[in-house]
């Protein structure tokens, strides 16, 4: 044996097993003597009671689904519905030589090889004696043809139901999601009692995040059966509790607006109202039609969609990342307001570079002649660099990092859809924690100009530009603006969506950033003049205009044929009007070249659109 | 010396515990008919289950002991490795259980459930016992980290299957008495803290337990519907085949789970003791086996791998007439399922070759 500090003994070993095998056995006995008490309690002395019950119960109970709520716009647009449907479905169990049968439907249904593949699939994946669905949705003809030929196919057959539908397609897929047949890992997150009779279940947007209003209570219904197990009556009937309608703040009409004037380029198109949060325009082009998903998408359509290069399953204004390049100039100058770092009127010269001091790297202005003296306003008018990367380097990246936070840049807004993405607002401490590297003091001038690491989400582009816009007021951006029915709601508290608002030293520094936004598109060198020309109200933006990749220094950006996909981003923010805002926006192109030739003129026909429609008489401009 | 004699000897098969566990699934087989409404293909895909088990237990019975006590740690490992695979890449229905292996699905805590005692047991017979507490701490540590991340998956059922046939080779070891009360208590205290942590289906279970009115779509439904048809079967039962619960289909999943409410239904008390002499059987023998092996690993194997037998019996048992929760656990050799029975039969092919390695010292 091994050098143990006791000695074993055999012996002792062996009596200790014996002894613990004989309690064990005894255990067992007692265990063994309930559960035959229990039997003799079931089966000898209760037997005539449950003889009874057991003759009496011709009664099965089949549950009911409840039918989803339906899902409204702002303006009373039908967003989601749900339109009668017939389903083929199996029962694998009770169909006897399911392969032949299937090859005799195939033929009679034209079925496709990949619809079969999924079905057998399914058929793999099923509990026992489930209903498995072969094909969704048929078609009256192939309804008929079924129903005539039904006697050769034993197991199979035609269940109605309802079936989700998505008038809107393309244009809301991106808010509302949709939903798809129940997959097992969602099992695990739902009451499965109240779901015995639901198929569907909302995979993602809309649909997801509000499945407990909108799926309702599941009902049942108390059949009798004869001794086959058919049904003969029914017996008592609790209806299902209908799903909850939801309203939400999407405005379909602006929606649709924007959706034209991205006019087939990808990007990200986020209106909201500042005062409440309500998103009145969420728009990520290209899109896909959510209807597909519903009765399980086809692997072809699929792969298509999924391998894509304009990659339309992609949801850009919840967690497309993009530099936001100039459109952060606003809130860099507030920082500098805020720090004391710099005076409205103070005048910094802009020869056209920056370099850090004893270095030689040229910092490029995107004004090779440069900007001459510019104060803040101009800076932001002309969105002149060099301002900002001497602002930056004079505030240094911890508190530009810290103003910038405050207007939840970087950091998830809370929206009511799930899956947003964080982004991210680089930091020293980011940096060393993630990449193990020190900042260098570059860095910091480079995200002065919103470049370099910095990322933000066309949502965050667009809840900061709400802060800004209602002067500190922080409303977290969201859809649901009521719940209609379904279980007892209590109506939403606007308050709920208010978080700790942004409180400034000076609330003067507002206004001087803000007037300058106003020089974007009504000063008479604002980058975004000609998108303000001729607007029904006054109203402030940032152009912002975000390289892809790192230009050679020295080297004009401009004359460099550049591929498609590395050309600028072209970016947008706006709000209007600009005494106490009703609207703000934040548009990303991606690859669109340039924020105010591009992007700013999309943000106008917004605003135009939203108010063309309740005040007509275009305010003359005065700017 | 000598080897075991004659002709099942050298084979490696002992054969009154092969003899009563055909009797066994024989038994379940016939049940099964009824209970998938005379479905030859759901008997037939049994069938072959079964043949693939037997073939797997007759193949783990020419492992000798020490072989498998040398390898078995290296298996135990692997098993963990996987269970966290199964974290992160695992596949299946109601929770992430399996891994998809391309040719075959797997599901790595089945392999926890020999894993863990046969570990446990190698690990203790190399030291004296009763075990040392620090001994007890490795023993304790080898059986918590596997179920924990069953737990996790989440299989309550499964993570308290393995956890206890873990602690079932502690137990005959010879831990104290005082240890054993102690854990118990520490158990007891912990409980409302294991409410907390369930999932809110697990909670639903447990209470529909103590009210089945309440819930008569789910659970509870489960548990009206098979004592309805355990309590009309009476003392001689409706008779095979002829079970009115059962072909009207309101016993739910009866061809797996709820397969003992389908038997109790059709053969009645008298048909339950029957069930209960045949299983006494094997465990008789995989007692005798226990008791008759020679070294330490095989006896705390061969007596854990029983009392784990026993225990999966008295749980679907007692979960079929209303005395415990619905967790999924089937009833060994009789309900209709691949997995667990193959894992089952492998642990009678352990005890087997436990019972025919032993060594003889000359005596003829």
């Amino acid at each position: 044996m091994k050098s143990l500090p006791t000695l074993r003994n055999v012996d002792t070993e062996r009596r200790l097993f014996q002894t613990r095998v004989i309690v064990a056995c005894a255990f067992m006995g007692v265990l063994v003597c309930v559960i035959l008490g229990r039997l003799v309690f079931l089966q000898v002395i209760n037997h005539g009671h449950f003889t009874t019950l057991s003759h009496e119960n011709r009664l099965k109970i089949v549950p009911l689904s409840p039918p989803r709520g339906v899902i409204y716009s702002g303006d009373g647009v039908v967003l989601a519905e749900n339109r009668p449907s017939f389903d083929l479905v199996v029962v694998p169990e009770n169909a006897p030589e399911i392969d032949a049968t299937l090859r005799e439907l195939a033929s009679l249904l034209s079925l496709r090889e990949e619809e079969l593949e999924r079905f057998s699939r399914q058929v793999r994946h099923s509990r026992r004696f489930e209903h498995v669905t072969l094909r969704s949705d048929l078609t009256p003809e192939e309804l008929a043809i079924f129903s005539v030929n039904r006697f050769r196919f034993p197991g199979f057959f035609v269940e109605a139901g309802l079936s989700r539908h998505y008038p809107l397609a393309e244009a809301t897929a991106h808010v509302i999601g949709y939903v798809a047949r129940i997959s097992q890992p969602d099992l695990d997150s739902i009451d499965q009692a109240n779901y015995s009779a639901t198929t569907h279940i909302g995979k993602t947007g809309i649909e997801k995040s509000r499945e407990e209003s909108l799926h309702g209570q599941v009902g049942y219904q108390k059949v009798e059966v004869n001794a086959q197990g058919r049904i003969l009556r029914v017996v008592e009937r609790t209806a299902p509790i209908p799903g909850a309608d939801l309203h939400l703040t999407l405005n379909v009409g602006m929606q649709t607006t924007a959706i034209e004037a991205m006019a087939g380029r990808k990007g990200a198109v986020i209106a909201i109202d500042p005062a409440t949060g309500g998103i009145l325009v969420f728009a990520s082009t290209p899109s896909y039609d959510p209807n597909a998903f519903v009765n399980g998408i086809g692997r072809t359509l699929y792969r298509s969609w999924s391998t894509s290069a304009e990659r339309p399953l992609f949801n850009r204004a919840l967690q497309g990342q993009y530099p936001p390049g100039s459109t952060v100039k606003p809130f860099v100058a507030l920082a500098g307001l805020e720090f004391g770092t710099r005076q409205a009127d103070q005048q910094t010269w802009c020869p056209g570079w920056y370099s850090l001091p004893g270095t030689t790297h040229r910092y490029r202005d995107w004004l090779k002649r440069g900007h001459g003296h510019v104060d803040l306003e101009h800076s932001l008018a002309q969105s002149c660099d060099v301002y900002y990367y001497k602002l930056a380097e004079e505030l240094g990246i911890e508190r530009l990092h810290q103003m910038l936070a405050r207007f939840g840049l970087g950091q998830i807004t809370g929206v009511d859809v799930p899956g947003e993405g964080a982004a991210l607002l680089p930091s020293p401490e980011w940096k060393r924690r993630t990449r193990n590297l020190p900042w260098y003091p570059g860095e910091t001038l480079i995200a002065g100009i919103g470049q370099g690491f910095m990322l933000t989400t066309p949502l965050q582009l667009a809840y900061a530009t709400s802060i800004l816009a209602t002067r500190g007021e922080a409303m977290v951006p969201h859809f649901l603006a009521q719940i209609e029915g379904g279980e007892e709601q209590p109506p939403i508290q606007a308050d709920i969506y208010r978080r700790a608002s942004v409180d400034l030293d000076d609330d003067k520094h507002w206004d001087i950033v803000i007037a300058g936004m106003h020089a974007v598109v009504h000063g008479a060198t604002g980058t975004a003049r000609a998108s303000g020309a001729g607007s029904p109200v006054l109203f402030a933006g940032k152009t912002g205009t975000a390289q892809v990749y790192g230009v050679a220094q020295d080297v004009d950006a401009k004359t460099q044929e550049v591929p498609d996909h590395l050309k600028d981003h072209a970016l947008f923010i706006a709000f209007a009007p600009l005494d106490m805002p009703r609207i703000a926006i934040a548009v990303v192109v991606e690859n669109g070249g340039g924020g105010s030739s591009v992007a700013a003129p999309i943000a106008r026909r917004l605003i135009d659109e939203f108010f063309a429609e309740d005040e007509p008489d275009p305010v003359s401009s005065d700017g | 010396m000598d080897r075991a004699e004659g002709l099942w000897g050298r084979l490696h098969i002992d054969a009154s515990l092969v003899g009563s566990v055909m009797v066994m699934c024989l038994l379940g087989t016939v049940v099964l008919y009824s209970a998938s409404e005379q479905s030859s293909e759901v008997v037939v895909k049994q069938l072959i289950r079964l043949g693939i088990g037997f073939v797997a237990m007759l193949g783990v019975a020419q492992i000798s002991p020490r072989t498998l006590s040398r390898w078995v740690p290296v298996i135990y490992l692997l098993g963990l490795v996987l269970l966290v695979m199964v974290m992160f890449v695992g596949t299946g229905r109601g929770a992430q259980r399996w891994l998809d292996l391309g040719f075959v699905r797997f599901q790595p805590s089945e392999l926890m459930k020999l894993a863990v005692p046969l570990t446990v047991a190698a690990f203790l017979s190399e030291k004296v016992l009763p075990p040392q507490p620090s001994t007890i701490a490795v023993s304790v540590l080898l059986v918590l980290v596997p179920a924990a991340l069953i737990v996790k998956q989440p299989d309550l059922g499964t993570a308290i299957l393995v956890a206890s046939s873990g602690i079932f080779v502690l137990y005959f070891a010879g831990i104290s008495w005082r240890f054993m009360r102690n854990s118990a208590l520490l158990g007891l205290a912990a409980a409302p803290l294991a409410w907390f942590a369930m999932h809110d289906y697990q909670r639903r279970r447990v209470l529909t337990l103590f009210n089945p009115e309440q819930d008569p779509l789910g659970a509870g439904y489960h548990i009206i519907q098979s004592t309805i048809a355990v309590g009309s079967g009476g003392i001689y039962g409706k008779g095979w085949l002829n079970g009115t619960q059962s072909h009207l289909e309101f016993i739910p999943e009866r061809a797996t789970d709820f397969i003992f409410a389908v038997y109790c239904e059709e053969f009645g008390l008298v048909g339950v003791v029957v069930l209960l002499i045949a299983y006494a059987l094997i465990i008789a023998r995989g007692i005798r086996i226990a008791v008759e092996a020679q070294e330490m690993f095989g006896r705390l194997v061969a007596s854990a791998l029983t009392l784990t037998f026993f225990i999966y019996i008295v749980v679907n048992m007692g979960m079929v007439t209303g005395q415990l929760p619905v967790v999924g656990v089937p009833l060994p050799l009789v309900s209709y399922g691949g997995t667990s029975l193959v894992t089952i039969l492998i642990g009678f092919g352990i005890l087997m070759s436990i019972q025919t390695h032993r060594i003889f010292h000359a005596q003829s």
